[in-house]
């Protein structure tokens, strides 16, 4: 297990520095002068010679990288040229938006995939089965933005239940004042990601149970007297969240991409929207550090979940291929 | 025995032929020109004269998502081919060249799979701006890191089987062995996760359209019309339905094509897959 452990660090460690030069290096594709394209051709000679300083460009590219990316590991992402504010603060301030929305849209998800995907798996080829699956195959077929446009045209233009987007922050006092507004602002938000999710956990849940109860200790446990919904809450749901967690964890990438563009529906003032912002802006400095962040977010959940599944995973390790 | 096609391959097939057919229609005939701008008909619900409506310049909706079908299969086509031409030879490769081959590739999917696509796309965007062919790298880097997977682990199946090592002991190099063997083994395989790679590429070039760095106006794309209709969302709701339904349709029957090609090709998913 332990060299389980140690050759997941390390395979985690060279994906980190692999991806770390990666996005230095598609950003010195950029065609011409990054700080002219950054400052636009009626940029001030001196307000560009300061912005090729503090980018490096005078210095060799291997150099620029080597000192990038020891900055990169202290957690300075440089100084936004939009914000003229460190981006690590920025993403810091962002990052109370993107976090619980992401975490909220998980939750949701899971808390809708597990019972359906039990159900489905409990009424196999019967009425409950075909209308899981059906909402799974309309789930996966709808993309996240669209839900939201779809959400926001019910629920805020319509019925008025949900602001139609914006954020009014966490803070103030209390669940009147702080966490009850900003949680109603992120619920659809939330939502729209989550149903795809969904979707395909559903799809997932049905069936990992659906494989465990063929196997032999289910027909055991139910020969001894064990009622069927027993066997399935107590038997079988525990060995399908495996696969279950292991496409969760993959989904992580969904996630981080679909709240790129949902947060952009919302107009809700995350990483994806500051990401998307900068573009817009040619702030090629706050597109680094987000894209980097990103990436090593995705690779990090990807490790965790593949040591999770491998700790509880019963088979000896190195017999699986 | 013949075996019978499953209901979800017909409904896939069906609904795959309706996007390709209006598609190729789009090339032919329009009921308008798609970029024709009419401000005097701006906004206008369904009608005998435009049957889907028209948008907030005037142009007829119906036109829009005909080529709007054309842009999308365009772009999904491309990085599916493109992904199948880097990474079939690349999981192939890996596969026959043993451990270290397979590290290699490993090693490169994750790299690859630490950047979804859209997050790709933005970068490429960020660095050379946007447009329809940074989308399509983008997602043809995405495909070539997965095809490359799926195709590594079925030829490992198939290297392992005995009529390979037969092939092998009769005189037959690798690459001949790789050609005449295993590649035609693993072909469904590789169409199916192409297929349904083809409907994460339709999802993926909306959503980057619908940003704005996608496939740029005047040509017609399903998520920039989405993006257009959410600000008319108030007095034109039905502008934000179209789009999303010709998406959802799409996205639904690649993926019954795919999941009905899995099932045929494999009847054992059939007692644990859907539809």
């Amino acid at each position: 297990m332990l060299a389980f452990l140690l050759r997941r660090l390390v395979s985690l460690i060279v994906t980190v520095w692999l991806a770390s030069i990666v996005v230095f290096a598609v950003l010195q594709l950029v065609p011409g002068d990054p700080a002219l394209l950054m400052l636009g051709v009626n940029a001030q000679p001196d307000t560009l010679a300061a912005l090729r300083g503090q980018m490096g460009l005078d210095q060799p590219v291997l150099t620029r990288y080597l000192q990038w990316a020891g900055a990169l590991a202290r957690g300075d992402l440089g100084v936004s040229l939009t914000y003229a504010r460190p981006v690590a603060e920025l993403v810091a301030e962002r990052l109370a938006v993107t976090l619980p929305l992401a975490l909220l849209s998980l939750v949701i998800s899971t808390a809708l995939a597990l019972p359906l995907g039990l159900l489905a798996a409990a009424q196999r080829g019967r009425g409950g089965d075909w209308a899981v699956l059906g909402f799974s195959q309309l789930g996966v077929s709808m993309p996240s933005f669209w839900i939201a446009i779809l959400l926001i045209l019910l629920f805020s233009l319509t019925l008025h239940w949900f602001p139609a987007g914006g954020f009014p922050g966490w803070t103030g006092p209390g669940w009147g004042g702080g966490i009850g507004p900003a949680l109603h602002a992120l619920l659809l938000p939330a939502l729209a990601l989550a149903l795809p999710e969904a979707a395909i956990l559903a799809r997932v849940t049905r069936t990992a149970v659906l494989d465990t109860l063929a196997e032999d200790h289910i027909r055991t446990a139910r020969a001894k007297g064990v009622s069927r919904t027993a066997v399935l809450l107590r038997h079988a749901l525990p060995n399908a969240l495996i696969p279950v967690a292991t496409v969760l964890g993959l989904q992580i990438s969904f996630l981080v991409a679909g709240a790129v563009v949902v947060e952009n529906v919302f107009t809700l003032p995350g990483l994806g929207r500051l990401l998307y912002q900068a573009i817009g802006q040619r702030d090629l400095i706050v597109v680094q550090g987000v894209v980097v962040l990103l990436a090593l977010f995705v690779v990090v959940v990807n490790a965790l979940v593949d040591i999770a599944c491998a700790l509880a995973d019963p088979r000896p390790k190195g017999v699986s291929s | 025995m013949r075996r019978r096609l499953p209901l979800s391959l017909h409904l896939g097939a069906a609904l795959t032929l309706l996007l390709v057919a209006m598609a190729l229609l789009s090339l032919l005939w329009t009921p308008y020109p798609a970029e024709q701008v009419r401000v005097i008909a701006r906004l206008k619900p369904p009608s005998a004269a435009h049957w889907l409506g028209t948008d907030h310049f005037g142009r007829d909706v119906l036109s829009m998502v005909m080529v709007g079908a054309r842009n999308s299969l365009a772009v999904g086509a491309a990085a599916v081919g493109l992904g199948l031409a880097a990474g079939v030879p690349l999981g192939l490769l890996a596969a026959a060249l043993g451990r270290w081959g397979d590290e290699v590739v490993a090693r490169l999917g994750d790299l690859v799979f630490a950047f979804p696509a859209v997050l790709t796309a933005i970068l490429l965007t960020a660095a050379l701006g946007a447009g329809a062919v940074n989308v399509v790298l983008a997602l043809a880097l995405f495909n070539s890191a997965v095809l490359a997977r799926v195709t590594r682990g079925a030829a490992l199946a198939v290297w392992r089987r005995p009529f390979v090592g037969a092939a092998l002991a009769l005189g037959r190099g690798p690459l001949s062995a790789t050609l005449v063997h295993v590649l035609p083994n693993i072909a469904g395989i590789v169409v199916v996760q192409a297929t349904v790679l083809f409907a994460v590429a339709i999802v993926n070039e909306a959503a980057l359209s619908y940003l704005g760095l996608g496939i740029q106006p005047p040509s017609p794309s399903w998520g920039r019309m989405l993006g257009d209709a959410q600000t008319y969302l108030f007095t034109a709701p039905l502008q934000a339905v179209f789009p999303g339904v010709a998406i959802a349709l799409s996205v639904m029957g690649l993926t019954m094509l795919g999941d009905g090609l899995r099932d045929w090709l494999d009847p054992r998913h059939r007692s644990s897959g859907v539809m």
